[in-house]
């Protein structure tokens, strides 16, 4: 409802003439600031349209004068990056692999950078701690079925496991069952064979040795510790990459396994692919 | 139309008919911030204040030399502390998170020193007013220093008290335009130097100086200088007084550490009233000393009159005291109508007991113990303060590697604080495991004895990848205590650090 403005003693100030339940409204006006502020900002909403992108078009936008772009500005700060980098990616690329490692400055660039290097592109398979899973090789501990000197964590990174890469590397174990190299029998034998060169616990039954040397000897080794030439895992000790349960081992030699990793040459530049070898070789298990 | 009653402004009360003390100037006006007067719904009235002359005045000039020689001036000093390490005396380098005021350095993890400092600052606070009152308020708060440079400004352009008010209400003209001009561009360069100062304490002063005068500083110490020149320009030229009466919440918190004992600015009313103008010569007889002249208030610069009794709005500036004592000076009465006084001593001269300052008083003890416990705990902590300091991270993931051999082994990340300003080295030991192997990554350097050595820069930490291997046999449990030591090779300077070592569940 709406009455006659009144006069308020209290506050030297009319009321608005409205009136809700018995409770009257002062007219007080806007504290000058306030409105100030509001004018303020309209005109720098107007200046605002100008100068920056800000109304939708059709299949477009308005671009402001100033021409600014945040898809421009990450660029210009990704370049930025880059360039700030640069002086390490140099150093890197000139110094041979032995070198990094032992220069403080450059090992803790590595360390630092590899990380997160292999945070993004190794950790899908091997674990954010590089501790691996089933198929995937554990980077920490120190067995490497290609190397695990500087050198060849570096080559193996480079080229990838049966990766696109000329180079790249390539292990071919046959699959005993389909290939009809052995019979279901005999590769029962062999696998107890081979648990027992590491688990005290398992006896090797009879002529499962003549059965290693004839099919296995030549790649694994007579002593079973395999040779990183072809990439022909170590048999004698306790870590196992496909698990180390009789019916792995059984599936392992019926079946063949067939590892991949892509070549990361070309996808990673090769400053940041010292970095990563160096890295890796740091987890702890390098030789 | 309900009929607007007549406005209620001050009453302007009429120059008193008699002529009294010829040298005794008086003003006839009421103090601005009058509490009967003063309305929330009403704009603020400016205060002119005039300038006071005295004892109190020149101890507050002292002080405002005092506090902005040191406000300006401390960053250029310089501290040596030895190469490759900032040597001006305060610095607050949040590029390399340290704060060096001279002797003390203090690291990040180290911020509870100054937690303490402020701690210390804020009983000192208490103490002082409950001794004697708003004397922060009245003399070193910065917005009361800068007010008061602000007033000499103003005064220096556009004249005594008098003349600003006539200014104040003369139509514009080019004169006073100019008057104005010269007063902004003035209080304008004083809030820009107050902003430029700041950003030295964070910064290389020498250094800073050069990139400022070439255009050449980063983009945040011109932010800083901005937003600081803006709110000294707004607080010291505009907002004033109502800083300390409505944004202030320190005012409102320190009454609780009065008491009737505590020293204040007070009008002794007993000896002053009743107040009346007094002619030359007349009699002192049946009435009170105060000559309504009204300098206490025309000299206040919160606007307001200290007969009135103790105010929230006194800053406690004692100007009023100096104007005061001017006036009985010439009429030829005892100064101190307006002083330093006590509500215990109203009462002591009401019943005819000497004055007495008491000062010694159960709360002033308890804040000066106060101050001498966390003032020594702060001393102790910093002449006792470790030089070096180890952290230890044991890696999570993995949480331990099994080796082809089966031997475990753990990794562990171990950072050193080298807190002193020399290059030093530590050897790694490790006690709790039977047999281990140790490696460093990235370290050849070994003590005769075959343990690492790990050399830290001045004032730096350094973070190193550590590997602990132990045979399988001696895994007895899947969690065994370790202790890693770090020594300095040329001192006795140690850390020992308990960790674990973890395997794989027994």
């Amino acid at each position: 409802m709406s009455n006659e403005p009144e006069y308020d003693e209290i506050t030297d100030t009319y009321t608005t003439g409205h009136e809700w339940d018995g409770v009257k409204e002062l007219d007080t006006p806007m504290p000058r600031w306030w409105l100030w502020t509001l004018y303020a900002t309209i005109i720098w909403a107007v200046g605002y349209w100008i100068a920056m992108p800000a109304w939708p078009l059709v299949s477009d936008y308005t671009k402001g004068v100033l021409g600014y772009s945040q898809r421009d500005v990450v660029a210009a700060q990704l370049n930025e990056a880059k360039e700030a980098r640069k002086i390490y990616a140099e150093r890197l690329l000139s110094a041979d692999l032995e070198t990094i490692e032992n220069n403080q400055d450059l090992l803790e660039f590595s360390m630092a950078s590899g990380k997160a290097v292999f945070g993004d592109n190794c950790a899908g398979c091997h674990g954010s701690g590089a501790s691996g899973a089933k198929g995937y090789p554990n980077l920490n501990d120190d067995d490497w079925l290609w190397g695990g000197s500087l050198d060849e964590i570096h080559e193996t990174i480079t080229v990838g496991i049966r990766g696109v890469h000329e180079d790249t590397r390539l292990s071919d174990m046959p699959a005993f069952l389909t290939d009809e190299f052995l019979d279901e029998g005999q590769i029962k034998d062999v696998a107890a064979y081979v648990t027992a060169l590491s688990d005290k616990s398992v006896t090797a039954p009879a002529g499962s040795l003549e059965i290693y040397q004839e099919n296995c000897a030549a790649c694994h080794g007579e002593d079973a510790t395999g040779n990183k030439e072809f990439g022909a895992p170590n048999l004698a000790d306790s870590i196992w990459l496909f698990g180390d349960d009789q019916q792995s081992l059984i599936s392992t030699i019926s079946y063949s396994r067939k590892g991949v990793m892509p070549s990361w040459a070309g996808r990673l530049d090769p400053a940041t692919i010292k970095a990563l070898a160096v890295y890796i070789h740091t987890l702890g298990g390098g030789e | 139309m309900a009929k607007k009653p007549q406005d209620s402004e001050p009453p302007q009360q009429a120059a008193p008919p008699i002529v009294p003390h010829a040298d005794v100037e008086r003003a006839a006006v009421d103090a601005v911030n009058k509490s009967e007067y003063r309305s929330l719904y009403a704009a603020q009235k400016k205060i002119h204040p005039k300038r006071a002359k005295g004892t109190f005045r020149t101890i507050k000039w002292w002080v405002m030399i005092v506090t902005l020689g040191i406000y300006y001036l401390s960053p250029w000093i310089r501290w040596d502390r030895g190469p490759e390490i900032p040597d001006q005396a305060i610095l607050v380098d949040i590029a390399n998170s340290r704060f060096y005021f001279f002797f003390i350095e203090i690291w990040p993890q180290e911020v509870y020193y100054i937690t303490g400092l402020l701690i210390l600052a804020a009983i000192m606070l208490f103490l002082v007013t409950s001794t004697a009152g708003r004397i922060w308020c009245g003399y070193t708060c910065p917005q009361t220093v800068w007010v008061d440079l602000f007033l000499v400004v103003e005064r220096f352009v556009e004249g005594e008290r008098n003349a600003r008010i006539k200014l104040d209400k003369a139509p514009l003209s080019w004169s006073k335009f100019a008057k104005r001009a010269i007063k902004h561009i003035i209080w304008l360069v004083i809030s820009v130097l107050t902003g430029g100062a700041w950003v030295f304490y964070m910064n290389d002063a020498p250094t800073l100086m050069a990139e400022l005068i070439a255009f050449d500083a980063p983009l945040t110490t011109y932010f800083w200088i901005a937003l600081l020149t803006f709110t000294t320009y707004i607080l010291g030229g505009f907002a004033r007084e109502q800083v300390c009466t409505y944004m202030c919440p320190w005012p409102r918190i320190q009454g609780v550490m009065m008491d009737n004992d505590t020293l204040a600015v007070m009008y002794k009313e007993d000896r002053g009233e009743p107040r009346a103008p007094h002619k030359k010569g007349d009699s002192w007889e049946g009435r009170g000393d105060c000559v309504q002249c009204r300098q206490c208030v025309v000299v206040c610069p919160m606007g307001i009159d200290i007969r009135d009794g103790l105010q929230l709005e006194c800053i406690q500036c004692s100007l009023c005291i100096d104007a005061c004592d001017e006036v009985m000076e010439k009429i030829g009465r005892p100064k101190g109508l307006i002083a330093y006084d006590s509500l215990a001593n109203f009462e002591r001269r009401a019943n005819n007991e000497p004055e007495k300052i008491q000062i010694i008083r159960p709360r002033t003890l308890f804040y000066t113990l106060l101050i001498i416990i966390v003032g020594g705990g702060i001393f102790y902590g910093l002449m006792n303060r470790a030089d070096l300091d180890v952290n230890i991270l044991r890696d999570r993931n993995p949480l331990f590697v099994q080796l082809s051999s089966g031997d475990i082994r753990n990794g562990y990340t171990i950072k050193i604080l080298n807190k002193s300003h020399d290059i030093r080295k530590f050897s790694l030991s490790v006690s709790g495991l039977k047999h281990y192997k140790m490696n460093v990554v990235g370290i050849q350097e070994k003590t005769p004895e075959g343990l690492p050595v790990i050399e830290v820069g001045r004032d730096r930490l350094r973070s190193v990848k550590v590997y602990l291997t132990v045979p399988k046999e001696d895994l007895t449990n899947d969690s065994i205590s370790v202790t890693i030591t770090a020594k300095d090779l040329d001192s006795d300077s140690m850390s020992e650090n308990i960790t674990s070592f973890k395997g794989p569940k027994k």
